[in-house]
This record gives C-alpha cells, sequence and structure tokens, in this order.
C-alpha cells in the first residue's frame, strides 16, 4: 500500500477534558489517530504543599497532606506522621497502631474500588462507576463516624491517632467485610470476564521490567510488571510484620494485570482488616507526646506503600518546630513520567486505557 | 379518509395523510420524550439510582423540562465553522430519521403506514442519508474531536450498514417481499426470530452499531472525544442530534419488531398494543445493554463487522436459501 | 395505490423539515438569547485555544473501509431482488447466488489477507 502524505494533528487532551481525572493535560500529536508524539503538562493543581509546610507546625501539615492523593488521605497523613515519629522515635500506643492499619487498608480498598470505578468508566462502562462509589460510601461513612470527614480526614496525629473508634465502629468494620467480599465477586462477574473490556485491555499499556524499573515506577504499575515489591513486606513499616497477607504480583504489565492487582489488593486489604480487628485490644489512642514537637536537626525519610506506590516524606529539620525543607515523593507523578513512552505508537482509544491503568491522582501529581 | 391506499387520490384523503403523517410526528416525538425519560429511569434502577424524580410526579416531566431548556438555549456557532454546513447538519440527520418512520406498519389497519412494495429497502437507502449529517456536523464544528468523531461516526455506520442489510435479506427471501406489510402477514404462523435468529442477532448487533448506541458509541465517546461530532454544537441544534438518535432507537426497534417479532399480530390484544409491547421490549434492551457494557475499540470494531458479521450474515443468507430449497 | 404511497412520504419529507425550520429558524430566535463573545465562539478544545486548524490533511484510515462498502453495499442491493424472487427461482436461483457470493467472498478473503482489515 502506498503511503499517503497526511498532515499530523496536535490536540489538546485536557486540562477540561472528561477523562483527565482532574486538570491534567496532555498535548498529543495525532496522525490519523494514531499517537506519534505526547507531552505530559502538569501543575494545573500545584498549591506548592511543601513550600507552605516551611512555614507550619507538624500537626498543622497534617491538613495539607489529606489534599495531595484525595482518594487516600489516610495513607497521606500516616506517611507524615509516620516520618515525624520516626525521627522522634516515639512509641505509638497499640491502639492507635492498629486503628491505623484499619483506616489505612479500608482507605486503600476505598481508593482501588475509585480506581475500578473510574477505569470502568473510561472504557465506556457506566454501572461498575456507580457500584464502586456504593461501597465507598460505605467506607467513607466509616471515616465521617471515626474522624467527622468524609475526604479530608485530619485523623492521625504524631504519637496516635485524633480520635477513638466510637462505640460500635469495629463491629461495623467487621460487617463490611464480609459485604465487600460478596460484592467483589458481583465485580468480577460483571467486569472481569467481560470480553470488550479484556479486548480493550488485554495487551495494551505494556510496561516491561527494566522500564518500571529505570523510570522509579512503585506499587501496582511496578507489580504488574512482575517485581515483588511491596514496602509493607519488604521494608515493614508500622505493624505491619504482625499481618499475614500476600503481594499481589502480575507478569505482563498489561492494563489488564493493573486491574486485577487492583481487585486482589483489595481482597488482600481485607484480610488485613479482619486480622487487625480481631488483634485489637483496649487502651489510650494518643501516647505521651512532648507538647511542642520539634524533630531533631537531620534528615530523616520514611516510604510507605500508599495506594498509588511508594508515598515518601522527606524532613530536612534543623531541631524547629517546623521542618525546614519537606519533601513529598508522590507515587502518582513519579508513576506518571513512563506516560509519554507508553503513549507513543498507540491508537487514540488506547490512551483513555492506559492514561486510566497508570491510575494517577491529580492532587499527587501537582502537589 | 384514512385508507388512502386503495382508493383514487381525493381532497379527503390527502387530509387522511396529512393527519396520519402528523400523528406518526406526535407519536414519534412522544417516543422519544418517554424513551429518554425511561432510558434515564431504567438506567439509574440498574446502578442503585432513583433516576430522574423532580420534574412532576415520579419524574414524568423531566424530558419536557430538557427540551424546554434546549430551546431557550443559545445557539452558538463558532467563529471558525462552516457556517452553512453547521446550520444545516442536523436538520439532514433528523429528516431522514423521522421519512423512514413511513413505512412502519403500526398496526393491523395499516393506517398512517406507506404499504411500498419496496419497504425495506427504503428502510436502509433513506437511513444511510443521515451518515450524511453526522459527518458534515462534525467536519464543519472544526473541531478536532468533532472531526475524529464524524469520521469514526462514517466508518462504522458504513461498515456495519452491509451486516444490517444482509441479515435482513433472510427475512426478505422467507417472505418473498419488501413490504412490509407482507413481511408481517408472513409471520401469522411463525415469527422470522426462529428460523432467522442467526439474522436476528447479526440485525440487533448491527442496529446498535448504527445507532451509536453502547457498545458501538465510539463516535460519541464521552471519555476520548468529549462529545464527538456533536460537541460545538448547542441548544436546539443539539437536540436534534439527541432526537435523531432516538428516533433511530424507536424506528429500528420498530423494524426489528417488524421483521422479526411477528410485528403487529398477537392474541387478545389490540395489534397495536403488541405492537408498543415488543418495540418497547426492543427498546428495553438496547437500555440494558448500555448499562451493562464497555465500549470497543475502532480497530476491533471494524475487525468486528468485516470480519465476523458479515461472514456470519452471508453464512446465514446461504443457509437460508438451502434450507428453503429442502 | 402505487403513487398513494409516494405522496404520504413526501408529507414525511415536508413535516421532517418543518420540524427543524419552525424550531430552529422561527420559534428559537424568539426564545433563545444571542450573546455571542469573542471566547464564546472559539471552538472547544480542552479549555485551551486551538492549535491550528481542524482541518488539516486528515490520514483517513477509513478511506479503504468506505471502498470495501461500496463493493459489498452494492452487492446486498443485488441480493433483495434475487431474495424476493427465490421462491420462483428454485435451484437455479440458490446456485446462481452461490456463485455471486463465493465471488464476493473471495473479495473479502483477499482484503483480509492483504491486511486492508487490520488497523495499524
Amino acid at each position: 500500500m502506498a503511503e499517503l502524505r497526511s498532515e499530523e494533528m496536535v490536540l489538546n487532551v485536557g486540562p477540561q477534558h472528561p477523562s483527565t481525572h482532574g486538570v491534567f493535560r496532555l498535548v498529543v500529536t495525532l496522525d490519523g489517530e494514531q499517537i506519534v508524539d505526547a507531552d505530559p503538562v502538569v501543575g494545573y493543581l500545584h498549591r506548592g504543599t511543601e513550600k507552605l509546610a516551611e512555614d507550619l507546625q507538624y500537626t498543622q501539615i497534617i491538613p495539607y497532606t489529606d489534599r495531595l492523593d484525595y482518594l487516600s488521605s489516610m495513607l497521606n497523613n500516616y506517611a507524615l506522621v509516620h516520618t515525624v515519629e520516626y525521627a522522634m522515635d516515639l512509641e505509638v500506643p497499640a491502639r492507635a497502631e492498629y486503628l491505623r492499619i484499619i483506616v489505612m487498608e479500608l482507605n486503600r480498598v476505598a481508593s482501588h474500588l475509585v480506581f475500578t470505578g473510574t477505569y470502568l468508566l473510561d472504557l465506556g462502562a457506566m454501572s461498575p462507576f456507580l457500584y464502586a462509589f456504593m461501597e465507598r460510601e460505605t467506607i467513607v461513612e466509616l471515616f465521617n463516624e471515626i474522624c467527622g470527614a468524609r475526604l479530608t480526614y485530619n485523623y492521625m496525629r504524631v504519637g496516635g491517632v485524633k480520635w477513638d473508634a466510637p462505640a460500635g465502629w469495629l463491629q461495623k468494620v467487621r460487617d463490611f467485610i464480609p459485604h465487600m467480599r460478596e460484592k467483589m465477586r458481583m465485580y468480577h462477574n460483571l467486569i472481569s470476564g467481560n470480553e470488550i473490556f479484556l479486548d480493550r485491555v488485554k495487551g495494551i499499556g505494556v510496561i516491561t521490567q527494566e522500564d518500571a524499573i529505570s523510570f522509579a515506577m512503585s506499587g501496582v504499575n511496578l507489580r504488574s510488571t512482575g517485581i515483588n515489591w511491596d514496602l509493607r513486606k519488604n521494608v515493614p513499616y508500622g505493624i505491619y510484620d504482625q499481618f499475614d497477607f500476600n503481594v499481589i504480583v502480575a507478569e505482563h504489565g498489561d492494563c489488564l494485570d493493573r486491574y486485577w492487582i487492583h481487585m486482589k489488593e483489595i481482597e488482600e486489604s481485607l484480610k488485613i482488616v479482619e486480622q487487625a480487628l480481631d488483634k485489637i485490644s483496649e487502651g489510650p489512642v494518643l501516647g505521651k507526646v512532648p507538647k511542642m514537637i520539634r524533630v531533631p536537626a537531620g534528615e530523616y525519610y520514611r516510604g510507605i506503600e500508599g495506594s498509588r506506590g511508594e508515598l515518601g516524606v522527606y524532613i530536612v529539620s534543623d531541631g524547629k518546630d517546623k521542618p525546614y525543607r519537606l519533601k513529598l515523593r508522590r507515587p502518582s507523578f513519579v508513576n506518571l513520567q513512563i506516560l509519554k513512552k507508553m503513549l507513543i505508537g498507540q491508537n487514540m482509544a488506547n490512551l483513555i486505557a492506559i492514561l486510566g491503568a497508570v491510575d494517577i491522582v491529580l492532587g499527587e501529581v501537582d502537589g | 379518509m384514512f385508507h388512502w391506499e386503495s382508493t383514487p387520490l381525493t381532497g379527503l384523503s390527502f387530509l387522511g395523510m396529512v393527519i396520519g403523517a402528523v400523528v406518526v410526528l406526535l407519536i414519534a416525538l412522544a417516543v422519544v420524550t418517554y424513551a429518554i425519560y425511561f432510558e434515564r429511569k431504567f438506567i439509574g434502577w440498574m446502578q442503585l439510582r432513583i433516576g430522574p424524580n423532580r420534574v412532576g410526579p415520579f419524574g414524568l416531566f423531566q424530558s419536557f423540562a430538557d427540551i424546554l431548556k434546549l430551546l431557550i438555549k443559545e445557539d452558538v456557532i463558532p467563529d471558525k465553522a462552516d457556517r452553512i454546513m453547521f446550520l444545516l447538519a442536523p436538520v439532514i440527520a433528523f429528516v431522514p430519521s423521522f421519512m423512514v418512520l413511513a413505512v412502519i406498519p403500526f398496526s393491523s389497519t395499516h393506517v398512517f403506514t406507506a404499504g411500498l412494495n419496496v419497504g425495506v429497502l427504503y428502510y436502509l437507502a433513506i437511513s444511510a442519508i443521515t451518515i450524511l449529517g453526522v459527518v458534515l456536523g462534525g467536519w464543519a464544528s472544526n473541531n478536532k474531536y468533532s472531526l475524529i468523531g464524524g469520521m469514526r461516526s462514517a466508518a462504522q455506520m458504513i461498515s456495519y450498514e452491509i451486516p444490517l442489510g444482509l441479515s435482513i435479506v433472510g427475512v426478505v427471501l422467507l417472505s418473498g417481499s419488501l413490504n412490509m406489510n407482507v413481511i408481517v402477514a408472513h409471520q401469522a404462523k411463525m415469527w422470522f426470530i426462529i428460523p432467522q435468529i442467526i439474522g436476528f442477532v447479526v440485525f440487533i448487533i448491527a442496529g446498535l452499531a448504527e445507532l451509536n448506541r453502547t457498545p458501538f458509541d465510539l463516535p460519541e465517546a464521552e471519555s476520548e472525544l468529549v462529545a464527538g461530532y456533536h460537541t460545538e454544537y448547542s441548544g436546539f441544534r443539539f437536540a436534534f442530534f439527541m432526537l435523531t438518535e432516538y428516533v433511530y432507537a424507536f424506528a429500528l426497534a420498530a423494524l426489528a419488531t417488524t421483521l422479526f417479532l411477528g410485528g403487529w399480530s398477537g392474541p387478545f390484544l389490540p395489534s397495536w398494543l403488541w405492537f408498543v409491547i415488543k418495540t418497547a421490549a426492543v427498546i428495553f434492551f438496547l437500555f440494558w445493554v448500555r448499562a451493562t457494557m464497555p465500549r470497543m475499540r475502532g480497530d476491533q470494531l471494524m475487525s468486528f463487522a468485516w470480519k465476523v458479521l458479515i461472514p456470519v450474515a452471508l453464512f446465514n443468507l446461504l443457509l437460508t436459501g438451502g434450507l428453503y430449497l429442502l | 395505490m402505487y403513487s398513494q404511497d409516494f405522496i404520504f412520504i413526501l408529507l414525511f419529507v415536508v413535516l421532517g423539515l418543518a420540524l427543524p425550520m419552525a424550531t430552529l429558524a422561527m420559534i428559537g430566535p424568539l426564545l433563545r438569547p444571542k450573546h455571542p463573545t469573542k471566547e464564546k465562539l472559539k471552538t472547544y478544545e480542552s479549555g485551551l485555544d486551538p492549535v491550528g486548524d481542524a482541518r488539516v490533511r486528515y490520514n483517513v484510515r477509513y478511506y479503504l473501509f468506505a471502498l470495501m462498502f461500496l463493493a459489498f453495499d452494492v452487492e446486498t442491493v443485488f441480493l433483495y431482488p434475487w431474495a424476493v424472487e427465490y421462491h420462483n427461482l428454485g435451484l437455479y436461483g440458490f446456485t446462481e447466488m452461490l456463485i455471486f457470493l463465493v465471488l464476493l467472498a473471495i473479495g473479502l478473503v483477499y482484503a483480509w489477507r492483504k491486511k486492508v482489515l487490520e488497523w495499524k
């Protein structure tokens, strides 16, 4: 077939576009429906969290972390307070540790549910989105009961958590687990075997192991390539070493694998919550913390396994009550870097499938 | 005065025709209004939501409110658009969608129906004109999403036109006529869905694609192309594209009823009621699919039409021809 | 009467045109506001100023599908008169059409093998 001359077309996908999950902009150069170049532009939601933190006391930073990855605020809270506790060598009461694990894993479930829902919505299926949000609603309501907020929880404190679980809350969580497992079966019935869905995601957006490592990817994206790396297991923090759960690893590194890992991680998280519920005991929820939190001078880094990858907090302190410099390793931002490489040469319709599966949250990308 | 088919043309029968055409138009508009309402309601229930419930009892007037809203919206015509084409495209898309209703036999009395002896062919020929309106709309907008959407629509609709046409040939073969009234009459003993089950499946799939409905709603794939070919359209011009889509949903359901489900025939109930029930069932199926399926990808869509549907439709034709001989 | 049906269809054309005419050109302007601004009349491109023109020499991969469509759609039209008369033609009609369909199937297989139906 003779090559016909055709012109390339530059198309802005975003910032105001239905499927960029916020205000992400992608400048794609199209030849027909083929993507010849793609240039992600970020920063439309930049609020300068890191800079703002330099002027804030550590407790005051916590609400700012809520707004990073707004789908898993509990994990962001934890990343910060955990790093401060690590720097100050603080003891956290056992009940607080368990409560933290419960809310974090529930939050991971909620976040993965949003991934599943929005991903399917991107692929054109409307119903899973609404189903997923219904289950998420239950979790959000649980959070509302424990900390009074539905999205920006501001729940954790250096040395523990702000509120103890209200009466009956733990039982509600316990009741939620079998309910959620039941619903997972429904999701698999509805989505996982759907031929059209499989055609859309199988073998699409493949990331190789080498690429994943050289782009410093983490979380589901890394595990989908077959690398067994989960900070909860590999670099245990908090009390994660007390729990029995599996790290889900796939092998192909395509969008389908990423979907499956999300789904299976929901089940693993439920397992952790179940064990935490069995082990939790009565006690204080806030340890002995100095009135003014001062991190000793020095540099500290702790990474936790966020819902989107390694969520790291790096604190440079000069011994004052405010950080000298706070650097956040935001997994969405790091994972996003491979996008250009993945998109070039793809069909326009795959753009959404690939972008969706990388699972970015713009609050986290832009910081 | 409504039996103008068999009588010579007089003033009275012409008046009957005019009334008939107006009635069909009103029926079509009413069906569209309530198809949209029920689509939202049913899909709402399927998704464990309530659906529209604010305007009127049970939200019954929701669609009217929407129409009124669209009517009083500004008609924005982009600077860069090709003005004349932009203005004409929705009309070009709409007119054939209404024209095809002329040959659908709504009831046993053949009132309001042109008993064309090329009815089936007429449907296919006229409905193809809509593609022109869609492509023109996409092109005239001078918007990249619209252009890609329009192109996709054109490719999709022409590709699925063929299996749609081929799937009907089996019915024509069995009934020996292109006249829809005759086709319905032939189904008195057995609905054609039974001998033509392969044809029916091909017809429904190709029909979904022709209607640009999920899982074939690529041209207006919201997540990629914003709103596809009608991205730039606003107000009532946009309403006409939506109207076209839903009139076709009605027309296609009516066609499926007529060709495969025995048309208006059925025991006990009046014939028009049978027609309503069957058509509503087909339309409900369209909603149901929409609540269930994700969207296909362009290339998969095309290869599905050419590599699966067309060979299957051809096979069905040979099978039907062979069995008919025996 | 044959011609009467077409008068009826003509009425549908007239009505089909009348509805958009009435709502878009007559009633519409009375009801809707008209306050065009420069920003409003821009084409939409995700909230940014559009880059370049949309009407570039677009790489139409659908072009080959259009050619295929022409061949096959004409074929479909040929099938209709055959289907109508089939009960009179019998085995003769069946063999005739078998040959016709086989020829077309060969065309489809040819296009298939030539990867016209692929989408790189």
